[in-house]
């Protein structure tokens, strides 16, 4: 569904030229939820959203390297839900395994996204479906591990990264660690997508893998790079959600939609081609603050569906439209 | 969701692909009676077992002959799940146990179902919304306004409409006659009309279907609401099932991401224009044989995941890694 | 789009329950605070044993020979309350050596599945006596109703609209639920306090009866409700919903129609930096030791999961043609209180263990339930 009319020029789009939507949608929400509730304003406030948005702001920016290659990775989800119960599993209360087990964690979204890619790339299975099974497999995984429910509780040295503050910084008080870890991820991803060969690289083939395979990108290997770079991002969301919410059976359920929904709203192209790591990040703070900002409205949560779903199919539509009136 | 420059399907891999499905489901069944013997339960080899094992996925079958049709022109729909709650409950608590509401019951099913179709539809072909995000967003729409309304079992089907589920023509069960005779219409469709011809024609390619004259925007909105009709048919198999509708029952039967497992594990391509749907009464059947051989072999029920995640990518691998075309 | 987004809009806000079950029923309630209160017969300390008022049913006429098969239907073990029960289960099945052989299946959460997984059960015709654990009331009716006509049935946890089974086994239930949790409140805070209500999902009947009956007696002890929230049972998601509440205003007491979620709910206000009010938990370890560490005002009522026991019991009793509780055999349903505490928090356990089992006395525990 790739229309080839559209001029193959990554580089014009490396420059971002014009304000992406996203942006303006995120204002007008923070906007709605400093008017509901001033408390916004303040650390607190502010500092409790970024951290709250920080897994979500993660996943996004795996999830945008693999939908801008032209893929879907819904086995993050899951892969949430596998770190949290294997690290139960492991640390067992143990604050200094949090010295291995965190690495190997890391390791295994390493696996996971490097599986995902090798299935999708030489088993020739659509990623949408190599990703369904990897999601089913991994669920079946985390529960055959723990018997059914986790082991063991979370040391707080590696609930460090998903729970504690940095007092005493001047300026705004005080920073949540995991809002510095995902300042840096976002850094490295968006560093690795806008100023680096990858970033064209994963772009090229996303907008034609054959014109893209005939001059010269190495197509299997950057596939397999945009999932391991999805499944990487998935293991830093479970440490990060293990620490702050601790141990239970089904984290990470429902994130995969939710990344994919975030990296759509900052403007991703579903099939490829398109997408920007910042922007993914926009779209994952925007969708945070339409949670919060339903929750304050104390909508029940029927409507939040709705509002949900409406603003998904809007987002994309106007995005189409946008497209094809501005001839790109 | 084709990637352009595919070649043209070949003439022997095309003949393999209308086998396989055949040489699934006799794989399957061999395992199925293998485990019965070397678990020395021949009794599950009777006549009665294996009309209870078709009996088995009557719901699941029905919803992917009409994934096959959107699959079919490469599209897709995640709504489905929803729906079936949604249409449940409406016919549930339009008969009330009333034996003189089911057929306006059933009509007004069905018509929601062609209405979300016609909504898909004109979505996808018209805002030219990716599909996946389309249904999505509509999905989440319709559970929103059904949980608002219901929380719980509604309504009450009456026993005239049982017979629906429960009913007997000899050893058959109705709703295996039924869900056949859907089948054979939906082949007859494909295999017979000129509609038939043109899904093949758009999903293959739907700007050379455009440029031979094919309205391929009426096409995909009608595929879409075939498909949310099989759903809606679907919701009122489960009413009458269940005595009764409730707002999880599609969702708790994943009906939307098994609907689409069947169709690709029947040899029906995601990226559209090649398959039909005796592969997918295959891979209804496949997965109805899978699950009992669970339950003979007494496995656990989260092996059983790992294992149904692994199958389901196996199946497509077994497909797609012939096909010599760049999959995402 | 615009005029749908009316409709929608309009059809959420009308949000009227079209015929909405009957989950604040003030016999219900009564009767469930009556048997709360009641003395149990049957041996002390045994409570899987023990039932609360009703009848005997004799079995001896239903003529199964030892050793029988019997078979499980199981809704699914698709959270830590269903695994800690059928871990019992399977280690009360080695008590009992009328019970050949046990078959298992599964039906992993879906009511459609299950009814297929009877039929085949029936169909297989190796079953004496099955046992069946709803996944649905409504649903699994039918389904029920023929396997009563070809062997005798016991249904434990949620029950089925036919009294067909030999006995449906069940504690107390959901108004003792929201009762015991509610009235500890009322007790520890003082009238005009602000309560906050956590609930999982709506519309799951055994939930809905929790919170009904805790709102019930809050309101009528003049507590002020601050809010009722759907977490979905997610620890993150509570965790952010109590934050937002601590952002806003002031929390005294938090009740909880299950504890899953409360260590979150409390590490909320640790992090925060405000003191823990006082809480409603469950018998999960985690909650019982954060309970004990930090000192807290807090109860626990539970939904035990030694019924998961007492269904094997009822199944060998059938088997035995020995007369047992029924048509229901309704269980003790104890709270854990700062009294009793220190019996129930083990360090060995996992953090999702149910402490009420009835289970720290079987052979391979504290293995099987994944102690150490």
């Amino acid at each position: 569904m790739t229309d080839g009319t559209r001029p193959r020029g990554a580089e014009r789009r490396l420059r971002a030229p014009r304000i992406n939507p996203v942006w303006i949608l995120l204002a007008v929400l923070i906007a709605a939820i400093i008017y509901m509730n001033t408390g916004f304003v303040e650390p607190t406030g502010y500092m409790n959203f970024l951290k709250r948005a920080a897994p979500l702001a993660i996943l996004a920016a795996g999830q945008v390297y693999v939908i801008t290659s032209g893929g879907f990775d819904l086995s993050v989800g899951s892969l949430i839900t596998l770190v949290v119960v294997g690290s139960s599993m492991l640390t067992n209360n143990d604050p200094a395994a949090t010295l291995w087990v965190i690495p190997l964690m890391l390791g295994l979204g390493l696996v996971v996204g490097f599986v995902n890619g090798l299935v999708v790339c030489f088993l020739r299975v659509p990623s949408l479906i190599a990703t369904l099974g990897m999601m089913i497999t991994l669920n079946g995984l985390a529960f055959l591990w723990s018997g059914g429910a986790p082991r063991g509780y979370l040391p707080d040295t590696y609930r460090f990264f998903g729970r504690e503050l940095i007092r005493d910084v001047p300026l705004v008080g005080f920073i949540p660690v995991s809002v510095i870890v995902m300042a840096v991820v976002i850094g490295a991803y968006g560093w690795l997508m806008h100023r680096a060969n990858l970033g064209r690289q994963v772009h090229a083939i996303g907008d034609n893998p054959v014109a893209a395979h005939l001059a010269g990108v190495p197509v299997a290997r950057v596939r397999i790079t945009a999932f391991v770079l999805s499944g990487l991002s998935g293991a830093v969301a479970g440490i990060l959600l293990g620490g702050f919410a601790g141990v239970s059976t089904d984290v990470g359920a429902g994130y995969e939609l939710q990344a994919i929904t975030a990296a759509v709203l900052g403007g991703a192209q579903l099939l490829g081609g398109r997408g920007s790591v910042p922007a993914a990040f926009g779209g994952a703070l925007a969708l945070t603050a339409i949670f919060t900002l339903l929750n304050f409205l104390g909508l029940p949560q029927p409507v939040r569906q709705v509002v949900q779903g409406l603003i998904l199919i809007a987002a994309v539509a106007l995005a189409m439209h946008r497209r094809r009136q501005t001839g790109t | 969701m084709s990637v352009s420059g595919d070649p043209a399907p070949r003439r022997p891999a095309f003949r393999f692909e209308r086998w396989a499905p055949l040489i699934l489901l006799g794989g399957a069944f061999a395992i199925y009676v293998v485990v019965a013997f070397a678990t020395g339960q021949a009794q599950y080899l009777t006549f009665e077992n294996l009309i209870a094992i078709l009996g088995r996925s009557i719901a699941l079958g029905i919803t992917a002959i009409g994934q096959t049709f959107v699959i079919l022109v490469a599209s897709i729909d995640l709504s489905v799940a929803s729906l079936i709650s949604a249409t449940a409950v409406l016919a549930s608590v339009i008969m009330d146990g009333e034996p003189g509401m089911i057929l306006p019951a059933v009509l007004a099913a069905l018509a929601l179902g062609g209405v979300v179709g016609l909504v898909n539809g004109l979505v996808v072909s018209g805002l030219k919304v990716n599909p996946l995000i389309a249904t999505l967003g509509m999905s989440l729409i319709i559970q929103g306004c059904l949980s608002a309304f219901v929380s719980n079992f509604a309504g009450a089907v009456p026993a005239e409409f049982q017979v629906f589920a429960y009913g007997q023509l000899g050893p058959f069960p109705f709703a295996l006659l039924f869900l056949l005779a859907l089948a054979v219409l939906a082949w007859a469709v494909l295999r017979f009309t000129k509609f038939g011809s043109d899904m093949y024609a758009v999903g293959g390619s739907e700007e050379a279907a455009r440029f031979a004259g094919i309205k391929a925007g009426r096409v995909l909105v009608l595929s879409h609401v075939i498909c949310s009709v099989c759903a809606a048919i679907a919701g009122l198999y489960l009413a009458s099932r269940l005595r009764s509708g409730a707002p999880w029952i599609g969702s708790d039967g994943v009906y939307d991401l098994e609907s689409i497992a069947v169709v690709v594990i029947g040899g029906t391509v995601l990226a559209g224009g090649r398959g039909g749907i005796w592969g997918t009464m295959a891979g209804m059947l496949i997965f109805s044989l899978i699950d009992s051989v669970f339950n003979i072999a007494g496995v656990d029920s989260f092996a059983k995941q790992v294992l149904r995640g692994v199958i389901i990518v196996a199946a497509v691998a077994f497909y797609a890694i012939r096909s010599k075309r760049i999959v995402a | 789009m615009k005029r749908l987004l009316a409709t929608t809009g309009a059809l959420a806000l009308s949000a009227l329950p079209l015929s909405a079950q009957n989950f604040d029923d003030p016999e219900e309630f009564a009767r469930q605070q009556e048997q709360l209160q009641a003395e149990p017969e049957g041996p002390e300390g045994q409570p899987w044993l023990q039932h609360i008022g009703g009848e005997m049913v004799e079995t001896a006429d239903l003529g199964i020979e030892a050793p029988a098969t019997v078979c499980f239907s199981n809704a699914g073990v698709n959270n830590p309350w269903r695994v800690v029960g059928f871990t019992n289960m399977n280690q009360e099945l080695a008590n009992h050596d009328s019970i050949g052989e046990f078959i298992h299946v599964d039906a992993e959460g879906s009511d459609d599945k299950q009814i297929a997984d009877i039929d085949d059960l029936l169909a297989g015709g190796e079953c004496d006596v099955m046992i069946v654990s709803p996944n649905t009331t409504a649903a699994l009716t039918p389904a029920v109703e023929r396997a009563c006509e070809a062997m005798p049935v016991i249904v434990f946890d949620r029950g089925v609209n036919t009294d067909c089974p030999v006995t449906f086994v069940h504690p107390v239930g959901g108004y003792g639920f929201g009762i015991q949790g509610a009235e500890f409140i009322a007790e520890n805070v003082e009238e005009g306090s602000d309560v906050l209500m956590l609930r999982i999902l709506p519309g799951v009947d055994v939930l809905e009866t929790r919170y009904s009956a805790g709102r019930r007696i809050l309101e009528e002890a003049g507590m002020n409700i601050v809010g009722a929230e759907f977490t979905d049972g997610d620890n993150a998601q509570t965790k952010s919903i109590v934050e937002d509440y601590l952002q806003r205003g002031n929390i005294d007491a938090v009740w909880m129609d299950a504890g899953a979620t409360a260590v979150a709910a409390i590490e909320a206000f640790e992090d925060s930096g405000y003191d823990i009010p006082v809480f409603v938990g469950e018998d999960q370890q985690d909650f019982l030791r954060k309970w004990q560490d930090e000192g807290m005002t807090a109860i626990a009522p539970t939904y035990p999961t030694y019924q998961w026991r007492t269904a094997i019991i009822a199944a060998a009793r059938v088997i035995e043609g020995e007369p047992l509780p029924g048509p229901e055999w309704v269980l003790p349903q104890p709270a854990i209180t700062q009294e009793n505490l220190a019996e129930y928090v083990n360090p060995a356990m996992p953090p999702l263990h149910y402490a009420m089992c009835g289970c720290d006395e079987m052979e391979n525990y504290p293995e099987a339930w994944g102690g150490n």
